[in-house]
């Protein structure tokens, strides 16, 4: 489980993060909504120790996050931030491999190079392999980037906006393969998203926040409701049902 | 394995070629030039006149005492200038940055300068000591001043470690033209491997030793260019291995700086040329960094060395003159990418 127990961040004088405490990790996918600048990418740089919060525990199926080592963590606990620009001229065998470091520290045994083998298998980027990161499409590098965090093989995977920029096919594959993570290899997911129908589609548990609070945590169909999305989003949405679906229209 | 449910979007691509033959070529000129290296020069110094003795049989004494550490030094500031720009483009993942645009060997005369003033009767040894930690406050300066400018902005961060450099050598020419220094100044500003020899070198073996530091920790190099966000991800300590870094960087300069002067361009140029070839994944890197920078810095001192024979120009010049061209060809080529 991931714990966090009255977490608070602040920047400057304002809290971007305020007295949260909720646990992640019970559910295969959970989605992490909320608009721009309610705190989602900032709760998730706190679980992946990048920055320290002002106030409250973190722990990771029980290790503090504040006192762990870092590369024991690292084992634990993987975290894509959004908006990745690697400048460095890498391949994807490369990026893969480095997935491992928690592990191998830089010396790759037989069991090493096994799960970078299965986790560019299971990314089907066995053709792309030899190719530098930036001769890649959008879609083909986020399956890269999310090759290097499989064979990091973590129980928790933190991923903050995976479908950024992303069309609509690519869009769906991602999320069709994080629903196989959680189902097929057991991973715990959690995802920032912002297309609600997506993660209602996809995930097993909403989770809404606005303005550095936690403001709807629940089963993805309870949170579909034109009452809660109206809190959360500020702006009126329609919910209607299609095929036994509902689905959220928040256009026009 | 399982696969996705998606066509193929664009043909595979063949296994990049290992480029094994960038090595061979490598290792045929470093024996070839170093060769030549250790027999050209003013004296007639042959194979058979070192086996035969030679005129007055002392042959053999110069080739140990003035050729043989000419060529290593060469070798040596070679491959160790290349290795302190990898490492500096790693740490502030920027393709343009080495000692010599950040600042770093600014600071590191500055030092050397300081060291004059204030500890003339100080060993070779200890100026050099002086130098490196001139150079380690320089980096750390560089990398400080850089963290507000965003990591995209390609051409905006050594420009701004230029400009860094420039305020600091103003401020090392003043106090030298004040205290009657410039002439001993602007031995170092150029760098020559003229006046090498035995007990005038020794100090790059310590450069050297940071070349294999830098290749022990090659993996965490390749990591921490990832960015700070990554490393952490996959439980590297940023900052020590940053510090590592800048310890490797600012040695190199300091041992490079006491021994021969500036040799400029090299830690940028030839980090780049392999990077074009091979990518930038360190492990991988750091030979051929290491023979490249050797080989370039080998020609041109036998350029300098051949091209007003029996006389010498600075190696610095005809660095210079090589250096800007790849340079700018680089830059030209990196624009045509639409990077």
């Amino acid at each position: 489980m991931i714990a966090l127990e009255n977490v608070t961040k602040r920047y400057g004088g304002q809290t971007v993060v305020d007295d949260v405490s909720i646990t992640f990790g019970g559910e295969g996918v959970t989605a992490l909504i909320g608009p721009n600048g309610a705190g989602k990418s900032t709760l998730f740089g706190l679980v992946g120790r990048l920055l320290q919060p002002d106030a409250g525990r973190i722990a990771v199926d029980g290790m503090a996050v504040a006192t762990t080592p870092s590369h024991e963590l690292a084992r634990n606990l993987a975290v894509l931030r959004q908006d990745n620009h690697v400048a460095a001229r890498l391949t994807v065998h490369d990026l893969v491999e480095f997935g491992r470091f928690p592990h191998s520290r830089g010396r790759l045994t037989v069991h090493d190079r096994e799960h970078i083998e299965r986790a560019i298998g299971y990314l089907d980027l066995d053709a792309y392999r030899d190719r530098f990161l930036d001769e890649l499409s959008g879609g083909q590098r986020q399956r890269a980037f999310i090759a290097m965090v499989l064979a990091q093989d973590t129980k928790y995977v933190l991923l903050d906006e995976p479908l950024n920029n992303l069309d609509l096919r690519h869009m769906t594959e991602i999320m069709r393969l994080i629903r196989r993570m959680a189902d097929e290899l057991g991973k715990r997911v959690v995802v920032v998203l912002h297309d609600i129908n997506v993660a209602a589609t996809y995930a097993d548990r909403i989770v809404a926040m606005r303005d550095g609070v936690v403001v709807a945590d629940a089963a993805a169909r309870e949170i579909m409701r034109p009452d809660v999305l109206a809190a959360v989003y500020d702006t009126p949405v329609d919910v209607r049902e299609i095929d036994g679906r509902p689905v959220a229209l928040y256009y026009g | 394995m399982t696969t996705l449910d998606r066509t193929p979007t664009s043909t595979p691509t063949q296994a990049r070629p290992r480029r094994t033959w960038v090595g061979v070529l490598v290792a045929v000129l470093l024996v070839v030039l170093g060769l030549a290296s250790l027999f050209v020069g003013v004296s007639d110094v042959s194979p058979s006149s070192v086996l035969t003795g030679g005129r007055d049989g002392d042959a053999a004494f110069l080739l140990v005492a003035s050729r043989i550490p000419r060529t290593v030094a060469v070798l040596l500031a070679g491959a160790s200038l290349g290795i302190a720009g990898l490492i500096m483009q790693m740490l502030v993942r920027n393709k343009f940055v080495e000692p010599g645009t950040t600042g770093v060997s600014e600071f590191a005369t500055l030092g050397m300068l300081v060291t004059m003033i204030f500890l003339p009767g100080l060993a070779v040894v200890g100026k050099m000591a002086v130098a490196a930690v001139f150079g380690l406050v320089g980096t750390w300066v560089f990398l400080r001043v850089v963290r507000v400018v965003p990591v995209r902005q390609l051409v905006l961060v050594p420009l701004v470690g230029i400009m860094l450099g420039g305020v600091v050598g103003a401020v090392t020419t003043f106090f030298a033209y004040r205290l009657d220094l410039l002439q001993s100044l602007g031995q170092w500003s150029q760098g020559s491997f003229a006046t090498i020899m035995q007990g005038r070198y020794e100090f790059l073996w310590i450069a050297g030793l940071m070349v294999v530091v830098a290749w022990v920790a090659a993996d965490r190099f390749s990591v921490v260019g990832l960015g700070e966000e990554f490393a952490t991800n996959l439980g590297l300590d940023y900052r020590r291995v940053v510090a590592v870094g800048m310890v490797v960087i600012a040695v190199i300069t300091a041992a490079v700086l006491v021994t021969a002067g500036m040799i400029p361009f090299l830690g940028l140029v030839v980090p780049n040329v392999v990077s074009l070839i091979i990518g930038d994944n360190v492990r991988r890197s750091i030979p051929r960094v290491a023979g490249i920078g050797a080989v370039f810095v080998l020609a041109c001192d036998l350029v300098a060395r051949l091209v007003r024979f029996p006389y010498e120009i600075p190696l610095g010049v005809v660095v210079g003159i090589v250096g800007a061209a790849l340079f700018l060809w680089l830059l030209l080529r990196r624009r045509s990418r639409a990077h």
